[in-house]
Formats: C-alpha cells, sequence, structure tokens
C-alpha cells in the first residue's frame, strides 16, 4: 500500500512539472517584455528594472525558469502589481468562498446523485429512470450562469426568499452565510448532479446483474440493503473515479458561478486577474487548481482499497 | 507478387469495412435521437445561415432612442436616408438599444462556428498525434506525459490562460478551446491503435511489406472515423457552452461581434428590470447544445456500441 501511494506520488511529478513549465511558458510566450506586462501599464521604469532583476529575465531561460521554481516552491509566488498585494495574500482572501461552494455543491450533489442513480437503476425502464436520464442530458446542455439566473429571478427576484448576490464570512454570520450559499451551490450542482447520477446509473446497472446480487436476494435481504449494501458498494469505484474527474467542472464551473453571484472567491479572481492581465496571479491561480485537481484525484485512486478490498497494490 | 497480394488484401478489406459502415450510417441516421438532434440543430444552421432574410436588423446597430425596450415593444427607426420606420423589437433592446432579436439569431453564427470548428481543428490535431503516439513507440511516453499535464488542468481555465496570452478575438477562443480538447482526442486516438495494430489483418498487412503510412490510413484510420464522429459532437457541443462562458465573462468574443455569451454579458447588470437579455440568448444556447447532444447519444448507441456500454 505504501509501495502504491510512493508510486503514485511519483507519477504526479512529470504531470505537475508539465502544467508549471506551461503556467512559466505563458508569459514568455506573451508579446513583449514579461517585466513590462507584469508591472502593468501604470509602471515607473524603476518597477520595472526591479521585476527584471527579481525574476533574472537576463539571464537564460533555463535560469530563469529555476528561479521561478524555486520561488513557487518556496511559497514566493510573486506580487500583484493590479492588487498591489502579494499574491498569496491575494488567494489567502479569496479562497473561503470558493471552498465554500465547492463543498456545499459536492455535499449536496452527491447526497441528490447517488440515490436518484440507484433508484434509475434499480427501475431500469421505468418511468422515473426516463425522466432522470433525460435531465441529466439536459444538465449537461444549460449552461451555469442561465440556470443561476433563473434561479436568481425565481427565488430571489419574484418569491424573495434568499438575496440575490454577494457573500458574508462564514465567521462573521453564519445564517446570511448559508442564505447566500443556497442558490450558488444548486446552480454549481445541476451539471454535476447530472454527470454523477448517470454514472450511478450505469455502474449499479452493470452490478446488479452480478451473482452475488442473486444471492443476496435469495438470502432474502432487503430491496435496500441489497442496493446501498451490496449494488452501490460495488458500484462505487467509477462512481469516485467520475467525482474526482468532475472537480474540473466544478472548478470551471465555480468562476461562471462566482461571476453571476458576486462571490469574491478565486474564480472571480481569475476573471478580474485575465481582465487586467494581472499575470503573476493568473500563474497562481492555475498553478494551484491543477495541484488542487491532480491531488483530490491522487487520493481518490488511494480511496479504492476502502470500498473495494479486491483491489490490492 | 507482393504488390498484388497487397491489391487483394487491401480490397478486401476496403470492401468489407465500407459495406460495414454504409449500413452502420443507415442505422445511425434512422436513430430517434439523431433524428430530433438533427432537426433541431438544422434549425439553428437555417437560423445561422439565413439571419439576414428573417427579418433583423443590422446587430451592432446602436439606438440611443431605444434603450432598454421590453419584448413587443414598437420601435421607430431612423434609416440612414432619413426616412423612419416602424418595427416591433420581438425579444426588446438592451442598454445600448440593439436589437436582441437580431444580435441572438447572428449570434447562432458564432456559436455554430465556434462549435464545429473546435471539433474539426481537435480532432485533426488530435489524430495525427494520437497516432504518432500509438505508432511510434519511443514518442508514446513524451507525448502523453505531456498530454497528462495539459489534462490536469482544468479545461475552462486552460482556456482562460490561452485567453489571456492571445487577447480575445474569434480565432484565438477557438484555439483556447481547442487545447484543452487535443489531449482527449489523442487518447481515445492512441488507444485504438493499440488496439487496432495486434488484429491478424494488420498483422497481415504489415507482412505483406505494406509501407507505414499506407498502413495508417487505410488500416488504422478508419477504425476511428465512429468513435471520433461521437466523440467531435461532444466535443462541439462543451466548446459551444465553454464559448458561451468566455463571453459571458468578457474574455472571450468582443461585444463588436455578437455572442449569446456576450449579449448575456451585456444584460448581467441590468438583470433584475429586463431579464430578456439573458433570457433569450440563455434559451438558444442550451436548446443547441442540447440538441447537439442527444444527437451524440443517439450516434454513440448506433456507431460506437462498445462505449455506450460504459456510460
Amino acid at each position: 500500500m505504501l509501495d502504491f501511494i510512493a508510486r503514485r506520488l511519483i507519477a504526479i511529478i512529470p504531470v505537475l512539472a508539465v502544467v508549471a513549465i506551461f503556467v512559466f511558458l505563458m508569459l514568455r510566450l506573451t508579446p513583449g517584455d514579461p517585466a513590462a506586462v507584469i508591472a502593468g501599464d501604470n509602471a515607473t521604469s524603476d518597477q520595472i528594472a526591479d521585476i527584471r532583476a527579481k525574476l533574472g529575465l537576463n539571464e537564460p531561460i533555463w535560469t530563469q525558469f529555476a528561479i521561478w521554481i524555486g520561488d513557487i516552491l518556496q511559497g514566493k509566488f510573486g506580487e500583484s502589481y493590479f492588487f498591489k498585494k502579494t499574491v498569496a495574500e491575494l488567494i489567502a482572501q479569496r479562497v473561503e468562498p470558493t471552498l465554500a461552494l465547492a463543498l456545499c455543491t459536492l455535499a449536496f450533489a452527491v447526497c441528490v446523485s447517488v440515490p436518484i442513480g440507484v433508484m434509475a437503476a434499480y427501475r431500469q425502464g421505468s418511468l422515473f429512470d426516463r425522466v432522470v436520464m433525460a435531465f441529466s442530458v439536459l444538465g449537461f446542455s444549460v449552461p451555469g450562469f442561465v440556470i443561476g439566473y433563473c434561479l436568481i429571478y425565481v427565488f430571489a427576484i419574484e418569491l424573495g426568499w434568499l438575496p440575490v448576490q454577494g457573500y458574508v464570512r462564514i465567521g462573521v454570520n453564519f445564517w446570511q452565510f448559508a442564505e447566500r450559499m443556497v442558490l450558488p451551490s444548486l446552480t454549481l450542482s445541476v451539471g454535476f448532479i447530472a454527470l454523477i447520477s448517470r454514472i450511478t446509473r450505469a455502474s449499479v446497472l452493470e452490478v446488479l446483474n452480478e451473482d452475488y446480487i442473486r444471492t443476496a436476494r435469495a438470502k432474502g435481504l432487503s430491496n435496500r440493503v441489497v442496493l446501498m449494501r451490496h449494488a452501490l458498494r460495488n458500484a462505487a469505484v467509477p462512481i469516485l473515479t467520475v467525482i474526482g474527474l468532475g472537480i474540473a467542472i466544478l472548478i470551471g464551473g465555480a468562476v461562471v458561478t462566482e461571476s453571476v453571484f458576486g462571490l469574491p472567491g478565486l474564480g472571480r479572481l481569475t476573471v478580474e486577474a485575465v481582465l487586467s492581465r494581472d499575470f503573476p496571479t493568473i500563474q497562481t491561480v492555475i498553478l494551484l487548481f491543477s495541484v488542487v485537481y491532480v491531488v483530490i484525484n491522487l487520493l481518490i485512486d488511494i480511496s479504492y482499497t476502502l470500498f473495494d478490498p479486491r483491489i490490492r497494490y | 507478387m507482393s504488390a498484388i497480394t497487397e491489391e487483394v488484401v487491401d480490397s478486401a478489406s476496403i470492401a468489407a469495412a465500407s459495406t460495414k459502415r454504409k449500413s452502420l450510417w443507415l442505422v445511425a441516421i434512422r436513430n430517434p435521437n439523431v433524428i430530433f438532434g438533427g432537426i433541431i440543430l438544422l434549425g439553428m444552421v437555417l437560423i445561422a445561415l439565413l439571419a439576414p432574410f428573417l427579418g433583423t436588423v443590422d446587430p451592432t446597430r446602436i439606438d440611443p432612442a431605444a434603450r432598454n425596450k421590453k419584448p413587443g415593444t414598437e420601435i421607430t427607426m431612423r434609416l440612414d436616408d432619413g426616412t423612419t420606420v416602424k418595427r416591433v423589437a420581438i425579444m426588446g433592446t438592451d442598454s445600448l438599444g440593439r436589437d436582441v432579436y437580431s444580435r441572438v439569431l447572428y449570434g447562432t453564427r458564432v456559436s455554430l462556428a465556434v462549435g464545429i470548428s473546435v471539433a474539426l481543428v481537435a480532432i485533426a490535431i488530435g489524430v495525427v498525434i494520437g497516432l504518432v503516439s500509438g505508432y511510434v513507440r519511443w514518442a508514446d511516453g513524451i507525448i502523453m506525459r505531456i498530454m497528462d499535464g495539459l489534462m490536469a488542468i482544468p479545461g475552462i481555465l486552460l482556456a482562460i490562460a490561452l485567453v489571456s496570452i492571445w487577447r480575445a478575438g474569434l480565432i484565438t477562443v477557438v484555439f483556447a478551446i481547442v487545447v484543452p480538447d487535443v489531449p482527449r482526442v489523442v487518447r481515445l486516438v492512441r488507444s485504438i491503435v493499440l488496439t487496432v495494430r495486434e488484429e491478424p489483418y494488420v498483422e497481415g498487412a504489415i507482412s505483406v511489406g505494406t509501407p507505414t503510412w499506407t498502413l495508417m490510413f487505410r488500416h488504422i484510420l478508419p477504425n476511428t472515423i465512429a468513435p471520433l464522429i461521437v466523440q467531435g459532437t461532444f466535443l462541439a457541443a462543451a466548446a459551444i457552452l465553454t464559448e458561451a462562458a468566455l463571453s459571458f465573462l468578457g474574455i472571450g468574443i468582443p461585444p463588436e461581434i455578437p455572442s449569446w455569451g456576450n449579449i448575456m454579458a451585456e444584460g448581467r447588470t441590468l438583470f433584475r428590470v429586463f431579464p430578456h437579455n439573458i433570457l433569450y440568448p440563455g434559451i438558444f444556447l442550451a436548446l443547441t447544445v442540447l440538441a447537439i447532444n442527444i444527437m451524440g447519444d443517439g450516434l454513440r448507441d448506433t456507431l460506437d456500441p462498445k462505449m455506450s456500454k460504459k456510460v
């Protein structure tokens, strides 16, 4: 097991290296002097010279990469000249809304979609199954921002049940935080629910044909026990895999959802950084999201053994 | 001698492949999902092509006198020669007085163009890299590590990063969406190449001395066509959504070219009072993507039964 974890950890090094090279080259591929690009439009020539020296721009590109990666590994992500802060501070400020949104969405989506998927598989071909499948195609097709605005229109403007936009920190007022999380999480969940319920249905369907399900039924176990303990647990691996891959959708969706609901999170920060061509911030956010994505998928790979003892590493 | 056997082997396999493909196509176009999605999509294509003749006005025409009109309002338009005409703004106008109906109809062009070109370009690049990766063993390791790295960056973020380098425009947006899609096509093509190259008919073709290029294009590539068409429809659907998201965020297609995403971006500020700016392009967007996805499901069920079992 430890051997497997070590091997998987080593395997993510080349992946992250490619990501790092891409993020590094991003700035070098933009037309113009990278120092001037980082400094922004209102920079003085002293500032530009300062950045030049820091990045080692007069050195060969390999040395520049070494300096850059060395800084990143030490947690020095550079300075955002647009926001007048270090990138690390900026990200620390913006991480809470995104994390809250992602966790609420994940929890809600999994709680809704797994039971739906199991029921659809159990009643394959029924009206319920067809409605679920139709919904899942619809969920893939309607973009998050359209769903978001529809929800805002119905629940916040017409009915007035929930606030339209904005964010309150969880430590400031939990109740206000919670009511501002409902619509964004709901919006972001739709695509995720479509994805997970579809996969749950498919993998449970496959498992339901297995001999041990017949055995479980034959020995008189209730439907609930057969479905939850025998079928779902054996179908868990593909479901977990899809949840892991779906993190990419979640991150992409957060960028859009945060913009719709005015949440001051990392997604919104990415867009603001692109609009103001604030490269140190764009680079760090992409690096951060990619690392999170890779690490979550690594953890999911490792967790397979918990659900399926047949998997031995 | 070898030339003759090669010809025999070739013509036999091609004949077999083409009859198989023909019957598959016939099944595919009879699939209800393909028909349903295809009809909606055809409607969208017609709207895109015929946009100037469907009672639209210049979608970029700014009219300060007709700002923020609700759907169905009658607007008096002053033409260049000084005469005035009355016309009903079916979908209202935006905050610059531009006609939303015209913008939505012209926006169809951008979305379809982005969807089709992203799918074609991603497949073209992906097929070449995938063939090389599956066939040339020493290149495989390097190529796949690069592809894994690209896939580790969430697609829309990668697109955002590329747009930030290249600045917004139709072509840069297309390429920014293509780059994250390429690894997916490469993986698909590579996996097919790896299975097919072990097939007896490929070994047979190698044994009679078929040149590598002939082998790749006549014996291996045809196997990828059906899965790639299925993949292509899903890529097109996702590309249309990504373009809309980028334009909606204000980092995609610039506002001079009307696209569903940037019409919605324009409608964001006044959404509470005038939801129509978001509603109508949203309906068109969802309908188009839905049609492509339904068609893709149908194509997958008929053309690629192995894959349809998986999902």
